[in-house]
């Protein structure tokens, strides 16, 4: 896996994969799409992020948050209320009762702004905040949770439950945050118009661009030593504590990572689609999420980009002709992928389609890295654990 | 909050929206019943739940119907035939269930989450498809109208004590059942030691089947219960999954007692608080503070002392 130069890294097989993505992402849809169908790509990719996340999370340490959603809206709403907040300048609101705060704020009788819409007049701020609200709150569900050993199903119940508790937060304080509508009517970042098709485009790239600096500081964490901490943590978690490390903090780490990737996924939402809403955010949304992660390959980083891309393409493509046959057709995904192939489709591609490369290139055939689907620790892992700190403590020495 | 009332205005307060909050607590225990067999004794996450309890509503719409159309004489006791084609009929999609999906499942169990949430979009359509978007309601009964006067300040609607009684009596079934008889036993040591329970000669798969059917039929008295006191639409189990697996969590998996208490206490937190804040704030503190104590004390309520 380690490679001298940069450069050479391009030339393994990997780093194949990722020119690959970069110019299926880069060069290929741009010039194959028109505007209108880049900017969906660019927000079907925007959710990729959010994939990227669960798969250090869910597919590598074996946390399934069900509450991604909440990260994914609350970048989201920072981007959305610092966008709000330059939409509603004195001028363009003066028909208001109270000139200089949002629309729907009028609507329900405020008279000033609230206190913690302040600060988002602060371009800087909301930069930081983006990532910054996200990980604080990932830190103190992770830190309440994991120091007190709670995962598993019981983690994920209850992150379902913060994402129901966001949302009906959000759609009963109206006044404050724009209720079922969400935050609309966005205009400009910085005085930049972001509703022309230049503008567009242009973010689609910045996504993109946003989308591989994610990948690679995944793939950082995932080659170090700390991704193989996370993976033995989740095929056995009791002895990796009793080698002494500190289980909790690995999980509280890999979840706000996860949690950072939502932030700015929903900020690149907000600024790709242009306005925010509270149906993106609550539980079927996020466990939507998990599906597309889940469907790309919960083990592959680029697995779960593609997943994000193809699941939202055929969600858009069947309900455009087929409205009423989508439900069947999501939950027929949801049932087949984790009962026919669960380490989706990176998987069937890692079992199916490499050897077959590996025969045509003439390569020596390398049996594919085995990695655990994440499941409880039961008797019967421990060979594998074994090998892979046997694998690690040579690479050590 | 309490600013304005005086000490017995505030006494009434509680005694009506303790009494308001009652159908929601036998809503909350019927659900939750089925879900802690399923859940809190086999480890299964079944995200369907919610769908399990909308075919029995749908089919004590359907029964209903029928009686109204064909049998009008006997429409006083259409309900107690209904609750029991519920029952069946959840039952038996139950077993099927476990039979094609979550048998293969038993050693992932987020993994059962997914799928049944799957399972759960496919139900929804077919219900959208089958019964319409909108909501349907059954009419009651005659002798279930009409309400006690207990003071002059509360009232209690005969229909809402009639779906409390079956929460209870369901309950009462459900733990004679587990712990007062010979099946029950045999679910309980599977749960317990799979391989142990095998060895001795239980028939391990037979007992998942019957546990899971059980649960879903209990999901489909509970649908059946549901109609007496509201309107059921293809999306109202979505509604209440996730309240229902905070009550089974809150009260700790594995106890029925827990189930209870923590069914009482959630659903009468959140008709109290009600009444001084908006519907959804409620729901959101009361959200918060079962949230907050799980964190506190993750095993809920009464967990069982066992050694980890």
């Amino acid at each position: 896996m380690k490679t001298s130069s940069p450069l050479k890294w391009f030339a393994t097989r990997e780093g194949l994969y990722y020119v690959a993505l970069a110019l299926l992402l880069v060069v290929i849809l741009p010039l194959v799409l028109d505007p209108f169908r880049l900017n969906m790509a660019g927000k079907y990719l925007t959710y990729a992020f959010v994939a990227v996340g669960l798969v250090m999370c869910w597919g590598k340490a074996g946390i399934l948050s069900l509450g991604q959603g909440v990260f994914f809206g609350l970048g989201g709403y920072c981007m959305a209320m610092f966008l709000k907040l330059e939409a509603s300048t004195p001028e363009a609101t003066a028909i208001q009762s109270t000139p200089g705060i949002p629309d729907f704020m009028d609507w329900n009788q405020l008279t000033a702004l609230p206190w913690f819409w302040e600060p988002f007049h602060s371009f800087s701020f909301t930069l930081i905040a983006i990532i910054g609200v996200p990980v604080l709150l990932a830190f103190i569900i992770g830190f309440a949770m994991f120091t007190r050993r709670v995962g598993g199903v019981y983690f994920a119940i209850i992150t379902q439950a913060i994402a129901a508790i966001l949302t009906i937060l959000i759609i009963g304080q109206q006044g404050y945050t724009g209720g079922v509508n969400g935050i609309t009517d966005l205009q400009t970042l910085l005085g930049w118009n972001i509703r022309t098709d230049e503008a567009k485009t242009t973010l689609y790239f910045v996504c993109v661009a946003l989308l591989f600096a994610c990948l690679f500081i995944a793939r950082l964490v995932q080659n170090r030593k700390l991704g193989r901490i996370l993976v033995a943590m989740n095929a056995q978690e009791m002895r990796v504590r009793f080698s002494g490390y500190d289980v909790a903090a690995f999980k509280i780490f890999v979840f706000c990572l996860a949690a950072a990737f939502a932030g700015i996924g929903g900020a690149m939402f907000t600024l790709i689609v242009g306005f925010m809403s509270p149906s993106f955010i609550g539980i079927v949304a996020s466990i939507e999420m998990v599906i597309f992660c889940a469907l790309g390959g919960r083990l592959s980083l680029l697995g779960a980009v593609y997943g994000a891309l193809l699941v939202n393409a055929a969600k858009s493509g069947f309900s455009e002709s087929f409205p009423e046959l989508w439900p069947f057709a999501m939950g027929a995904l949801f049932i087949g992928v984790v009962l026919a192939f669960p380490n989706g489709l990176a998987g069937l591609y890692q079992s199916y389609v490499m050897p077959l490369e590996d025969r045509l290139f003439r390569r020596k055939p390398k049996s594919a890295p085995t990695q655990p689907v994440s499941r409880q620790s039961k008797a019967g892992d421990e060979p594998e654990f074994d090998s892979m700190m046997d694998q690690y403590s040579a690479e050590k020495s | 909050m309490f600013d304005g009332y005086t000490t017995s205005e505030l006494m009434s307060i509680f005694a009506m929206q303790g009494f308001a909050g009652l159908s929601l607590f036998s809503v909350f225990v019927l659900m939750a019943l089925g879900l802690a067999i399923i859940f809190g004794q086999m480890g299964v996450i079944n995200m369907a739940h919610g769908e399990f309890m909308i075919l029995g509503a749908y089919t004590t719409y359907l029964t209903s119907n029928l009686f109204q159309t064909y049998l009008p004489s006997l429409f006083g006791g259409y309900f107690f035939v209904a609750m029991i084609l519920a029952f069946v009929f959840c039952a038996a999609l139950g077993a099927f269930v476990e039979w094609a999906m979550v048998r293969h499942l038993y050693r992932r169990p987020l993994d059962t989450l997914l799928a049944t949430w799957g399972l759960s979009l496919i139900l929804q359509q077919a219900y959208r498809s089958i019964f319409g978007a909108r909501e349907v309601g059954v009419d009651l009964p005659e002798w279930m109208m009409g309400a006690f006067q207990v003071t002059d300040l509360v009232e209690l609607p005969i229909n809402g004590l009639f779906v409390m009684i079956i929460a209870l009596s369901i309950a009462l079934a459900v733990y004679l059942l587990m712990f007062r008889s010979g099946w029950g036993r045999k679910v309980r040591a599977v749960v317990q030691n799979r391989p142990m329970a095998e060895a001795v000669g239980i028939n391990s798969a037979a007992v998942d089947r019957a546990t899971f059917a059980l649960g879903c039929g209990i999901a489909g008295i509970a649908g059946s219960a549901f109609t007496m006191i509201g309107s059921t639409g293809p999306s109202s189990g979505q509604a209440y999954i996730v309240d229902t697996f905070l009550v089974v969590v809150f009260g700790g998996a594995q106890s029925l007692i827990g189930t209870i208490v923590s069914a009482f206490s959630i659903s009468q937190a959140q008709s109290t608080m009600e009444f001084f804040l908006s519907g959804s704030m409620a729901k959101v503190l009361t959200l918060l503070v079962v949230v907050g104590i799980l964190m506190l004390r993750p095993e809920g309520l009464m967990a069982l002392k066992v050694r980890r």
